[in-house]
């Protein structure tokens, strides 16, 4: 395969050319795919929540 | 090329630097901006600034020398580079690094650990063993890239050396990780364009196509030298002879140690938060991966058929032709490409040393700056400007290494970074994303303990770094501990991933306590 015989060195093309073939498909199938998070709503309440924290150190 | 053309060329990359750092510079009025690049990097930046962080001018220039000597068997770091530095990385690491990463507002990688394990001596631990260890890989890439500059332009080194840091100092201070990501995608572009042409030039001017080339290359066996024999090589598209020294060096350090330590880098996994969503992430994937073939694949397979031309024009081999395996790559490039594209590869080998170079600077000031100083300290500061305070601090160390420590402990560098990074933290991390009981003791003894078998197997056991280091030659008057094959040239990550990785899952199974670590973030 490629003109090498070895199968230690044209596995090692085959999957370099796999993984590409692989990242460009998956790429575009999901070139818009994940861009509306649910985690805001968790992130503003663990603020909330080292807020709360630091009012009940100052308390103390 | 005449002085003043390649004065130009370098005037005009100097000014695209100095206005993307000032971009950079504008923009970054928070320590959010500064760390993190405000957290919504574009995909095709943070990709390419990726790639360029990883592919140093050591991975051109140093490997591309390998790949000469010893053939096509580095196309599997190639492989591993895009699978498990990009694919891997990204998908399985990435997203949830960065999905966590927004939820603990995390700013570095030290400080993502230390808050997924809410433990403040984690974020310490981490950002003193970046601070330590990191300088030596940045001296390596610093030192490659003063020597470059003071051949191309003719300059006293240490003047090469001064204005080198110089010009990186300045727009990593000023623009914190947005001035370094900017001037990561302009040197990647440049890297990428000059790595295709790199690739057409080289099959046109030794009049072959890839397999014809491949055939031609594997009947040439015959002409490899007897010394490169004795230690495992079989020729330019063969796998070294399996158990032999060379097999080990390429399986073990080359190919695991390298392409398995990228999982742990703390300048990249940082990369990871500055994007907004996922969709940015997928979109790197294929960004990154085309970028790492256009790079590493490319002078990996044009460093083994630079074997092919050599013979044709001189009647050897490049190691023959050439005699020192650095020189190889810029001696091929000299002889086979028009002349204009040496000064467009200067700047590509320029470009591949300051991208590294920025990022390691940017990860080691904020380690000492943020995760050290400002976490020890009880006072309320600028953090901001401690953190610029720690990034100006780690450009003098790294300068200093380079006058100070011999060539031979620098030009390890980068293998023994690696390997810290993988064994101290890798262990850690993929728990702080994948194993919810895992406990902060346990972290905290994996980190320590894979830090010290890293330090021992480096200093005591593989014959490279202890021969250089000298320790063991001191205390036990002999260069290595155990001087029976493998373990001279067994990579030190092998011995010391294994210990904690151990340590990890063993004191967190003893461990009934599954309160220690802030459970709302690992969803």
């Amino acid at each position: 395969m490629f003109g090498i015989s070895d199968p230690g060195i044209y596995l090692a093309y085959l999957l370099v050319f796999l993984c590409v073939i692989f990242a460009v498909i998956y790429g575009i199938i999901n070139w818009n795919k994940g861009g509306n998070d649910k985690e805001q709503p968790l992130e503003e309440d663990l603020k909330w929540e080292e807020e709360e924290l630091k009012i009940k150190e100052d308390e103390a | 090329m005449n002085t003043f053309v390649l004065g130009l060329i370098v005037l005009a990359y100097l000014i695209s630097l100095t206005y993307l750092g000032f971009k950079g510079y504008r923009k970054s009025s928070t320590d959010k901006d500064y760390l993190l690049a405000g957290g919504e990097i574009h995909p095709f930046v943070m990709a390419v600034s990726y790639g360029a962080t990883f592919i140093s001018s050591s991975a051109i220039i140093g490997f591309g020398g390998v790949a000469a000597n010893f053939g096509m068997g580095l196309i599997w770091l190639t492989f591993l580079n895009m699978f498990v530095g990009v694919v891997v990385a990204f998908l399985f690491f990435g997203r949830k690094t960065r999905r966590i990463g927004h939820h603990l507002n995390a700013h570095t990688f030290p400080e993502f650990l230390g808050k997924s394990y809410n433990s403040k001596a984690i974020q310490v631990f981490a950002g003193a063993v970046i601070f330590i260890a990191m300088p030596l890989y940045a001296a390596v890439v610093l030192k490659g890239g003063a020597v470059f500059i003071e051949k191309i332009f003719e300059i006293d080194y240490n003047i090469a050396l001064f204005l080198f840091a110089l010009v990186i100092a300045a727009y990593v201070i000023a623009g914190g990780l947005r001035g370094v990501m900017y001037t990561d995608a302009l040197q990647g572009t440049i890297m990428f364009a000059s790595m295709i042409f790199l690739l057409i030039w080289t099959y046109k001017t030794i009049g072959m196509g890839f397999g014809e080339a491949n055939v031609h290359l594997s009947e040439m066996a015959s002409e490899v030298p007897d010394k490169l024999k004795a230690i495992g090589h079989m020729g330019w598209t063969s796998m070294p002879e399996a158990g032999s020294p060379w097999w080990y060096t390429l399986v073990t350090s080359l190919i695991l140690g390298v392409g398995i330590g990228v999982l742990a880098q703390p300048q990249l996994v940082v990369r990871f938060m500055t994007v907004k969503s996922t969709k940015e992430l997928n979109r790197a994937v294929l960004i990154g991966c085309v970028f790492i073939l256009a790079t590493t694949g490319i002078i990996f397979t044009v460093g083994a058929v630079s074997n092919i031309f050599f013979m044709q024009t001189e009647g050897q081999i490049a190691i023959n032709a050439v005699n020192d395996l650095d020189k190889i790559i810029p001696e091929y490039i000299k002889a086979s490409m028009p002349g204009w594209f040496a000064a467009i590869f200067m700047l590509t080998i320029l470009s591949a040393s300051m991208s590294t170079l920025s990022s390691q600077f940017h990860a080691m000031g904020t380690s000492i700056g943020r995760d050290v100083i400002s976490t020890i300290s009880k006072k309320q500061r600028n953090n901001t400007r401690i953190t610029r305070g720690g990034v100006a601090f780690a450009i003098i160390i790294s300068y200093i290494i380079c006058y100070t420590l011999s060539i031979g402990v620098i030009a390890r560098g980068t293998a023994i970074f690696f390997g810290i990074c993988a064994a101290t933290f890798l262990p850690a991390y993929f728990c702080s994303l994948y194993w919810k009981k895992t406990t902060a003791k346990a972290a905290f003894w994996s980190m320590i303990s894979g830090f010290s078998a890293s330090l021992f197997a480096l200093l005591f056991m593989h014959a490279k770094e202890s021969q250089a280091l000298g320790i063991s030659q001191f205390i036990f008057g002999k260069p290595v501990l155990f001087d029976k094959m493998p373990w001279p040239v067994l990579d030190p990550m092998v011995i010391s991933l294994p210990v904690s990785i151990i340590v990890i899952v063993v004191l967190t199974l003893l461990s009934n306590n599954s309160n220690e670590r802030n459970k709302n973030v690992l969803a």
